[in-house]
């Protein structure tokens, strides 16, 4: 546990209301049970699975796709589902070790 | 110019709400509420407002939206009842938590089942854990009085809770009464023209986040800000009621006490049922018996102290409640009120009448039956059923 001193209630801002970006810091790359791997061989860089990733966890740099931000990917799969590369998709899931 | 008209408590409450023009009321209709926020849509519709209204598709939807327009920074209203109620409980601690200053008109009605449309107090009672005030009203008057002062409640920095104002459904809400109704620009110069909030979802430059996860290292503190509030905004209710009281004649307070100082017997119940009391009480005094009222106008923050201080120089108290508490020790006002004496030196002997569920008369006749029971209180049970058949 840590030692840091926690601020006390009278000090927190009232209602939990904080400055935005917040989810950034807490990383829930960790509840994942099944894992992406991106194929960039195979990649078109369609950004169909950026576009409908619902934590942001696909990196675009660009206008490329460049990989997924393993802190904050939770394992949906959407971005594998989506992705519209045949015959092999150019993301595929497999289970998190 | 203040004017006397005739108004349900309906349109008591629509008056109030086309008076203090919230920016934004989300609402769906419910029986006996709908006219409430029907009739505000018409003003909306007619331009008497700036109101945006959301027609939404649900009481769950409705209060979803006033959370989001209250985020936003708005000032937020709206109606409901029963069922309708029930459907927004899984947002109405959400409010509170995130401190929005909400402003409800809740018409009590009972909670199904078996249905059933009419007055009692079971739907409010089931909400009263969820960190919102709650006022209840005697009648029309009150209603619209308290919905004034409960904009005024609820935004006061101090406080920053939603915040509903009852009435009973029909007997309040569908019954013509005599009211005064204030000038529109004495209410605005009363609630102020705009809420002043804290933080915006709309600021660009101060961009937040609302809602965010809060586990075991912080989300206790939350919940001890919001007990916090609670217990301060007794003092914000009482001080808002002052104002009032200096500015229109009325004057409020967490409760009210009808002939109580020196009262051998006395009923404590809330809303329509204490204006019948009031009567049964004159009745019984001109016979030489010395009968008493505690009103519970505010039920949250609940006025243990006060409650307790009224009634410690009682002899004989019986406790009302239109609301069974599902216990098996009663409603939930006696529930409270026992708890509030368990610490008084001279606490009165004390029984409790579960009543009018589902709209079922309460009249002079069996509220002089009460009184009449106080007389031999020791042969009482507990908790009994007013008026029930066996």
């Amino acid at each position: 546990m840590s030692q840091q001193k926690k601020p006390g209630w009278k000090e927190l801002a009232i209602g939990d209301i904080l400055p935005a970006g917040t989810a950034e810091k807490f990383e829930t790359g960790d509840w994942r049970s099944e894992r992406p791997t991106w194929h960039p061989e195979r990649c078109i860089h369609c950004l169909f699975c950026w576009v409908n990733c619902p934590d942001t966890s696909i990196i675009v740099e660009n206008g490329k796709m460049t990989g997924i931000d393993m802190k904050h990917c939770k394992g949906c799969g959407i971005c594998a589902k989506e992705c519209p590369v045949k015959p092999d998709k150019a993301i595929t899931m497999g289970p998190e070790r | 110019m203040a004017k006397f008209v005739a108004k349900t408590g309906n349109e008591a409450m629509a008056e109030a709400m086309r008076q203090i023009n919230p920016d934004v009321v989300a609402a769906y209709p419910i029986t006996p509420a709908t006219e409430v926020v029907m009739i505000f849509a018409k003003y909306v519709a007619d331009g008497l407002v700036n109101t945006e209204y959301v027609p939404v598709e649900s009481e769950h939807s409705a209060m979803s939206a006033c959370v989001g327009a209250s985020a936003a920074g708005g000032r937020v209203m709206t109606g409901t009842s029963s069922q309708g109620l029930v459907y927004m409980y899984e947002i109405l601690p959400i409010a509170s938590a995130l401190r929005l200053p909400i402003v409800m008109c809740e018409v009590n009605r009972a909670i199904s089942g078996p249905i059933n449309i009419h007055c009692d107090h079971s739907d409010t009672m089931a909400a009263r854990d969820f960190g919102w005030i709650q006022i209840f009203s005697e009648n029309s008057q009150e209603a619209y009085d308290s919905l004034i002062q409960a904009v005024r409640i609820a935004e006061n920095h101090d406080v920053l809770l939603p915040t509903m104002v009852t009435t009973d459904g029909f007997i309040i809400s569908h019954c013509l009464d005599k009211i005064e109704v204030l000038d529109d620009k004495d209410i605005t110069a009363f609630i102020g023209k705009d809420r002043k909030p804290n933080n915006s979802l709309l600021d660009l430059d101060k961009p937040t986040t609302l809602g965010s996860i809060d586990l075991q290292d912080y989300y206790f503190e939350h919940r001890v800000q919001v007990a916090e509030a609670i217990k301060n905004s007794k003092k914000t209710i009482i001080e808002v009621a002052n104002e009032f009281a200096k500015k229109f004649g009325r004057q409020y307070g967490l409760i009210e006490e009808y002939k109580l100082a020196d009262a051998d017997y006395a009923i404590v119940a809330l809303g329509s049922t204490c204006g019948t009391a009031k009567v049964v009480i004159d009745e019984l005094r001109a016979k030489g018996i010395k009968a008493g009222l505690l009103k519970i106008r505010v039920y949250r923050p609940f006025p243990a102290e006060e409650i307790a201080q009224a009634l410690s120089k009682i002899k004989n108290v019986a406790v009302l409640d239109r609301a069974d508490g599902w216990a098996g020790q009663g409603g939930p006002a006696y529930a409270e009120i026992k708890a509030a004496l368990y610490k008084s030196k001279t606490p009165p002997k004390m029984i409790n009448f579960v009543y009018g569920l589902g709209g079922r008369e309460i009249d002079k006749d069996q509220l002089a039956h009460v009184y009449d029971c106080l007389k031999n209180i020791e042969q009482q049970p507990d908790v009994q059923y007013l008026g029930v058949r066996e």
